[in-house]
């Protein structure tokens, strides 16, 4: 079972509601997908890590068979190339589309290597952790969630994919083969305005979902309201607690720390079973 | 002499833009003519490298002088290659920096900035 951890915004839980649902699981794999910052490892600290680098391939011109027609320039969306009385490319801009090679009518484009980050996996207590890290300046982490989904084993009964924040690209990417999207949202106007966003998402592509509304004081809040409204159901409430947001920020996992914590995860995974349980019943 | 300069609207009575890759207009002024130019800067809604394809857009209408308030790095390797002045504008009228710029007033832009770096599809 694949289960993606979403929010609008940062800080919001979505790295302490998947490190927490992976250490409460039996057997998971936990895939930090967030690859502009990823953090899960620094609660697992795992152990045996592999490294493997990930590159994309960006254009490298031939001079002497470039004509200066310029058909990649116009062709590139992101302007990436530009032309004088040489083409220029900018490899910091180029999103690896392949566009500029396939139509330059003079082949005097060909493909290179260009390393934009790394994978690491690695164990921690029987939890296999696997981080996407992209390099600072690169303008997509797409081919490296792409890579870290290859790392979706069927064979852990839960793969939790901790998501970038926000509804872009690179979030649409990481829940593609999510079997069901977890929002985090915190209780403010900020993070209702936020879960709207990554509400709109899942909907569009038809992903089973729940809100878990994370720093929780009382009803009256914009998020409730929100989930009210559009008849989003809510898997679970976290208390606003000092020693759980200190704890947390000590890296600590906390589940593993206290059981009354580890019991709210459970509780957790257990609902969100069940509703992938009866979504494949019903949607099959 | 060909000059251009980014601009908030197409009239000779404008001032320069703020802004060089996503400025609404540009003028295109001969200084032999004294004829002046306007047009839409076709890379203002550019998801990303608008500094580029805008530096493009000076190279290709055979510019000799630009006269900006700023100008990223990506943009200026453009406009260097084809050998294009880059000048530091006033912040004042369209007018004036023309007549700064004729008079030899104007200095080289120094302050080439790092660029914004948002290159669309993030």
């Amino acid at each position: 079972m694949n289960i993606a951890v979403l929010s609008g915004k940062g800080g919001a839980g979505k790295t302490l509601v998947s490190v927490n649902l992976s250490e409460v699981s039996e057997n998971s794999t936990y895939i930090d997908c967030d690859v502009e910052e990823p953090n899960g490892h620094l609660f697992f600290k795992p152990d045996n890590i592999i490294k493997n680098n990930i590159s994309v391939k960006i254009p490298i011109v031939n001079n002497d068979l470039c004509e200066g027609c310029r058909t990649c320039v116009d062709f590139c969306k992101f302007n990436a190339l530009a032309y004088t009385d040489k083409l220029l490319i900018f490899d910091d801009i180029c999103h690896s589309c392949g566009g500029c090679m396939r139509f330059c009518p003079n082949g005097a484009l060909s493909e290179k290597e260009k390393v934009i980050g790394e994978v690491q996996k690695g164990v921690s207590n029987g939890i296999d952790v696997i981080s996407g890290i992209l390099n600072i300046g690169e303008p997509s982490g797409v081919p490296i969630i792409k890579e870290l989904l290859n790392h979706i084993d069927e064979n852990s009964h839960y793969n939790i994919i901790d998501c970038p924040p926000g509804s872009a690209c690179v979030v649409m990417e990481s829940i593609k083969d999510a079997d069901y999207c977890i929002l985090v949202s915190e209780p403010t106007v900020f993070g209702a305005h936020n879960l709207n966003m990554v509400y709109e998402l899942v909907k569009l592509f038809n992903k089973p979902h729940g809100v878990v509304i994370n720093k929780y004081i009382n009803e009256d809040n914009p998020t409730e309201k929100l989930c009210k409204e559009k008849n989003i159901k809510i898997l679970d409430r976290i208390p606003f607690d000092k020693e759980l947001g200190n704890l947390n920020s000590d890296g600590v996992i906390i589940s593993r720390e206290k059981d009354e914590y580890r019991e709210v995860f459970e509780s957790l995974l257990n609902t969100v079973t069940k509703e992938v349980k009866y979504e494949a019943i019903t949607n099959p | 002499m060909k000059l251009a300069m980014p601009t908030n609207t197409d009239s000779m009575e404008g001032r320069v833009n703020n802004t060089f890759g996503r400025s609404p207009y540009f003028l295109i002024y001969d200084t032999e003519t004294k004829e002046g130019t306007f047009f839409n800067n076709p890379a203002a809604a550019s998801h990303g490298g608008a500094g580029i394809k805008a530096a493009q857009v000076i190279v290709d209408k055979n510019i000799d002088a630009l006269i900006t308030p700023r100008c990223g790095e990506n943009a200026a390797n453009v406009l260097n290659q084809a050998n294009i002045k880059i000048y530091q504008s006033l912040n004042d009228t369209i007018r004036n920096n023309i007549s700064a710029c004729q008079e030899g007033e104007l200095s080289t832009l120094e302050n080439i900035h790092a660029g914004f770096h948002h290159h669309g599809g993030r």
